[in-house]
Formats: C-alpha cells, sequence, structure tokens
C-alpha cells in the first residue's frame, strides 16, 4: 500500500511540475487532452481491463457529457459547476438502462452491440439539430470559474483538468483495490465462477459500465468547458477506436497504463505533424503490434522487455 | 432537418396541388413504397454478401472480421484503380480486383490471425480493428481521400416497374448475389473442401481429429469471404460511389444481416440482409434520411437484446 502511495505521490508531483518546463508553449495545449483522455482511458480501462467487457461505444458517452453541459449552460442557462454532475447522473442512468440488456451479451456481441450505441448516439449529435447544432457544432459554451478566477488558459484548465484526472485516479486505484475490484477481476477471469463466489455478477457489470460512463461524461463536460466549442467529429467511431487503442497499449488493468496509453496517443500525432492524415496507418499498426507483441501493454511489456535484455546479457537465452 | 421538417419535404415533393388530396396522396404513396423497397432489395443484397462473408469466418474461427468492411472497400477501390490507372476494361479489372482483394484477406490471416499468441475474445476483436485500420490507412495513403464512381456494368437507362424505376445495376446486384450465394451453397453441401470447412463450423477439435487441416480451413474461410467482400463492394460501387472509408458502414451493416440471420451462411442472413435493406430504405424514404444509418443499428440492438440467436431461431439456421 506504501509503495502505491509513493508511486501516486510520485506521479502527482511530476504533473504538478510539467508546467514549469511547457508553460506557454503550444504543448501546454496538448498536456490539457491528455488529461482528459486519461480520463477517458481509466473509464474504458475500469470496463475493459478489470471487469472484462468490451466497449466499442465509450466516445458516444464522452460526447453525450460534452454536449448536455454545453446544452445544459448555452440553451438552459445553467452554472457549469451545476452542469457537468447533471450530466454525468444522466448519462449514468442512461448507461446503466442501456447496460442491463446490453451486458447481457458476451465478447464479440458486446462489442458490436456497444459499438452500434455509440454510433446511434453520434447520429443523434448529428441529427437533433435544434439542441447540438448538428454537424456544424455547439459554440459558445462558457468555461468554468472560481471566485473571480475564470479557466480560459491553456494553463489554468491543465490545472483544473489534471486535479479532475488525479482525483479520479485516486478512486480508481482504491477501487481496484477494494472487494469491488476483487470481484471485477473474479468476473474477468471467469463470470460462472464469480458467481459462484456469491458475486451478482449482473449487477456489477450494470454498475461498472454506468461508473465508466459517468467518468467518461465528466471528461467530456471538462473537454465542453476547455474547448467552448464542441462537434460531432470528436465523438464518433474513429475515437472509440482511438480510446480502446489508448487502454490496450497503456496495458489492460492498469490505471498507470492509461495515463502512458493516452499520454502516448495524444502526444504522437503531435511529433507526426507531417504525417498527419496518416497518424491513422500508425494506429492500426501499433494496435496490432502490441496485441501480437506486447499483449500486457507498455506498464508491463517495458519492464519485461528490460528483465529479457538483462538475462540475454547473462547468458545464451537458448540454454 | 428535424424529422418533421424533412417527413415535409419528401411530402410535398409528391403532393403538388390540394385537390383530391387522398387519392392523389395513396396512389403516390404506394409508387413510393414501391421505389424503396426495389431499392431497398438491391442495398440488401449487398448486406446480405457482406454478411455471408461474414459468418463464415466466424463459422469456422469463432471471429467476427471487424476488417470485413475493408475488403468491401477494397473491391471498389481496387476495381476503379486498375479500370483509371491501368486502363483495363471493366470486365478484366473486376476478376483483378477481387483476387487482388482475396490476397489481401490471406495476408491478414496468414500475418496477424494466425501468429496472435492470446487469441481471446478481446484480442481477436483488437487486432481485427487494428487490421481495417491499417487496410483503411494505406488506401487512403494510396488512392487519397476522394470519393469516386464506377462506371455502371451495362448503361444507366432506368427501367420502369410499376410506378417505380430500377436501374440496369441494380439487377446485376441482384443478378450476381443469387448466383454468387448458390455457389456458396454448391461449395459447401458438395465439394470436400467445403464439406471439411463445415465440419470445422460444427467442431474444430473433432475435425482435426479426422484429419481436416484446421488451420487450411480457416484460411480458406478468410479467403472466401474477402471474395465475397470485394465483389459486393463492386457491385455496389456504382450505384454509392466509392471511397476509402465506405467499409465501415457497409461492414456494420453487413454485420447486422448477419446477426439478423443468426450468423448463418445460408439463406437466413440473405433474408436479414433484404430485410434490412428495405427496412433501411423505407425508414429513410417515410422517416428521416439522416436517420439512415441509426435504423440499421437499432434494428441490430433491439435484435441483440430480443433473440441474440437471430429471428430464425437455431434450428433452422444452417452454420457453415
Amino acid at each position: 500500500m506504501k509503495k502505491e502511495l509513493i508511486k501516486f505521490i510520485v506521479f502527482a508531483a511530476l504533473l504538478l511540475c510539467a508546467p514549469l518546463l511547457f508553460a506557454g508553449g503550444y504543448l501546454m495545449n496538448v498536456l490539457v487532452f491528455v488529461g482528459i483522455n486519461t480520463m477517458l482511458a481509466i473509464a474504458l480501462n475500469l470496463l475493459l481491463g478489470y471487469a472484462g467487457q468490451i466497449s466499442l461505444g465509450h466516445a458516444g458517452f464522452f460526447g453525450l457529457g460534452a454536449y448536455l453541459s454545453g446544452i445544459f449552460t448555452t440553451t438552459f442557462g445553467f452554472n457549469p459547476w451545476l452542469a457537468i454532475p447533471v450530466a454525468a447522473i444522466v448519462v449514468g442512468i442512461l448507461a446503466a438502462l442501456i447496460g442491463f440488456p446490453i451486458l447481457r451479451l458476451k465478447g464479440h456481441y458486446l462489442a458490436m452491440a456497444t459499438l452500434g450505441m455509440g454510433i446511434i448516439i453520434f447520429i443523434v449529435f448529428n441529427e437533433t439539430i435544434n439542441y447540438t447544432g448538428g454537424p456544424s457544432g455547439l459554440s459558445g459554451i462558457p468555461p468554468l470559474s472560481v471566485g473571480n478566477i475564470v479557466f480560459d488558459s491553456d494553463i489554468k484548465n491543465y490545472y483544473l483538468v489534471w486535479s479532475v484526472t488525479l482525483i479520479i485516479v485516486i478512486f480508481s486505484l482504491n477501487l481496484a483495490n477494494s472487494r469491488i475490484g476483487r470481484a471485477l477481476r473474479a468476473l474477468h477471469d471467469s463470470e460462472v465462477a464469480a458467481r459462484v463466489m456469491g458475486v451478482n455478477t449482473r449487477l456489477l457489470k450494470v454498475q461498472i459500465f454506468a461508473l465508466s460512463a459517468m467518468i467518461s461524461s465528466i471528461a467530456g463536460s471538462l473537454y465542453a468547458h476547455t474547448m467552448t466549442f464542441i462537434s460531432p467529429a470528436s465523438f464518433g467511431f474513429n475515437f472509440s477506436v482511438e480510446l480502446l487503442t489508448m487502454v490496450v497499449i497503456g496495458g489492460l488493468g492498469s490505471v498507470y497504463g492509461s495515463f502512458l496509453g493516452a499520454a502516448l496517443l495524444t502526444l504522437l500525432p503531435e511529433f507526426l505533424r507531417a504525417a498527419h492524415d496518416y497518424d491513422i496507418i500508425i494506429y492500426g499498426a501499433l494496435l496490432m503490434l502490441m496485441v501480437m507483441y506486447m499483449p500486457g501493454g507498455l506498464v508491463r511489456g517495458i519492464p519485461e522487455l528490460f528483465m529479457k535484455l538483462i538475462k540475454a546479457r547473462k547468458g545464451p537465452w537458448n540454454a | 432537418m428535424t424529422a418533421t421538417q424533412n417527413r415535409l419535404t419528401i411530402y410535398s415533393l409528391f403532393l403538388p396541388e390540394e385537390g383530391n388530396f387522398m387519392q392523389k396522396w395513396n396512389s403516390m404513396q404506394f409508387d413510393q413504397i414501391l421505389q424503396y423497397t426495389l431499392s431497398g432489395l438491391s442495398t440488401g443484397a449487398i448486406y446480405a454478401l457482406i454478411g455471408i462473408g461474414f459468418s463464415i469466418i466466424y463459422n469456422s474461427t469463432g471471429i467476427i472480421n471487424f476488417a470485413q468492411g475493408e475488403f468491401v472497400m477494397l473491391g471498389g477501390m481496387l476495381t476503379l484503380f486498375f479500370t483509371g490507372l491501368l486502363k483495363l476494361p471493366l470486365w478484366a479489372a473486376i476478376p483483378c480486383a477481387v483476387l487482388s482483394s482475396t490476397v489481401v484477406g490471406l495476408l491478414f490471416e496468414r500475418l496477424a490471425i494466425r501468429p496472435l499468441r492470446q487469441p481471446t475474445p478481446i484480442n481477436l476483436v483488437i487486432i481485427t480493428i487494428g487490421g481495417s485500420i491499417l487496410i483503411r490507412g494505406l488506401s487512403m495513403l494510396l488512392w487519397g481521400k476522394d470519393t469516386h464512381a464506377l462506371q455502371p456494368f451495362s448503361g444507366e437507362e432506368p427501367i420502369f416497374i410499376g410506378g417505380a424505376t430500377i436501374l440496369p445495376q441494380h439487377l446485376w446486384i441482384l443478378g450476381i448475389t443469387m448466383i454468387i450465394i448458390a455457389a456458396n451453397k454448391y461449395f459447401f453441401y458438395h465439394t470436400i473442401s467445403g464439406k471439411a470447412m463445415r465440419a470445422c463450423a460444427y467442431n474444430r477439435r473433432a475435425a482435426g481429429l479426422v484429419g481436416i487441416d484446421v488451420r487450411r480451413m480457416i484460411l480458406f474461410s478468410f479467403i472466401i469471404s474477402s471474395a465475397m467482400g470485394a465483389v459486393a463492394g463492386i457491385i455496389v460501387a456504382p450505384l454509392t460511389m466509392t471511397a476509402y472509408d465506405v467499409g465501415i458502414m457497409l461492414g456494420l451493416k453487413g454485420f447486422c444481416a448477419a446477426i439478423i440471420g443468426g450468423m448463418s451462411s445460408g439463406m437466413a442472413t440473405v433474408i436479414g440482409g433484404l430485410l434490412l435493406g428495405v427496412l433501411e430504405s423505407l425508414g429513410a424514404g417515410m422517416i428521416s434520411s439522416g436517420y439512415k444509418d441509426a435504423i440499421a443499428f437499432i434494428i441490430l440492438l433491439i435484435i441483440l437484446f430480443v433473440r441474440p440467436q437471430g429471428l430464425f431461431g437455431k434450428a433452422e439456421s444452417e452454420r457453415v
């Protein structure tokens, strides 16, 4: 437990100091996105990595959070601080309602069903023009503020987003080490065995699905309030796949892995500016290579590789 | 545009004047429904072909091949490539395109699916998604992002049926689909390879024990379904245009068809595809064209919730 605490403190300290290095630069803005994507990757990881339930529709929940927050504040004049939890609760209820029938499915069927759900949500964003502005997007979403401080610059947004992200990191770490976390892992390994041990798997799956959707919704709201403009294109099927890639590359069932995956996939396109349109090829290739050669993700694969190298140096490996 | 506005514009298209409103409305509506049904049938035939491709792989390997739609895209784009850049005539370009797509399918199985160390369902989903992204990305790199139209196989003179019109290409689609389904049936029931593949679908281990090379059958299933996907992509390209990213939607719709048919590779999926095509076309025409794609996925979700074994149940579906 102590080791966990030290790990977290180092992680948080590094993040809090990062602006000292990058402040003012364009990278600051990218780091805000790393924060939002980390939240999303953790949300999906709780579902996929811990509970073993795939979702290809999480961009939909992200989008719902963003749009609900946007519509509540612009059309109905909510305070942004009120809009975020209200949006999260609405999305959570919706996810629970969808979750009961959808989570009875397994494997490929679950993947397709969640994918269908995500695409339906995406189409709704495009078609309910009166509320969402349709394909041209929703603008004029107010930024968050505390007293006189308005979160309108990259550096302020950085601290805003990362504070929320760190809370979610702590929450997820605690959840993973709790009774619920153990139940989730049991569910992952064998649903029947988990049920035999007294875990209400049906309910647990729905709960974790709803929780994951709510975290995604919070990330969506923060995205809306920091960007102040949203359009459906950010919440399509491609983004669901990108989230999946983050979780898989980082490492299934690891909170810090989600951060690694999110950071890599958010920063990579920035370094590949020249190949901007073609970053999708790199995603595809990365996704395939990771599953084939590093199924544990970066967070386990890198130490493993390291160990192998040390061993290889010590003596012939094929002995 | 909202659903109601959309409906109003569609109605007003064929309601030019107020006089004898109901009479005109009824006959117009009938023609309109006929029109939607006819065009729905031909898109449905495409969905059926793609859906059968899904089922063939699923039944021999237990994999839902998320890259199935990319073979559909490759079929269309490669035909364009062969007719456009290499100046081949259409009759020569089509077999070349099918062959090249099949090679891609073969490579995909050999390089991505077979070497997988932990073939859990989630890993398989992820790797086929990765493959589909890669194929799509490379196509974009090779052929750009533009949308292209393929020339129709035989003219564009519309044919009148009752009050509706169809294009010769619709007939091509229906005809070719029927031929492929018949050939498929023949292959699976009257050839040794086909029977061996069916054996793998029933029980892979048992098939291995009686001397069937299961890995080869898996490779076969990828070859057959990528070829079928490519054909579907080629025959639909003159109607709907083609681009590097058409594979996602077409693949997903094909999957819907396969789910409605209970993952059978026979008639159930064909009926599933036709049903989906017609419902979608009617829905787009009568309710709202913007929600056209949503209709397919709502049908998919309803079927997955209510009858995950497909509309026609287990007893009737043949699992090949």
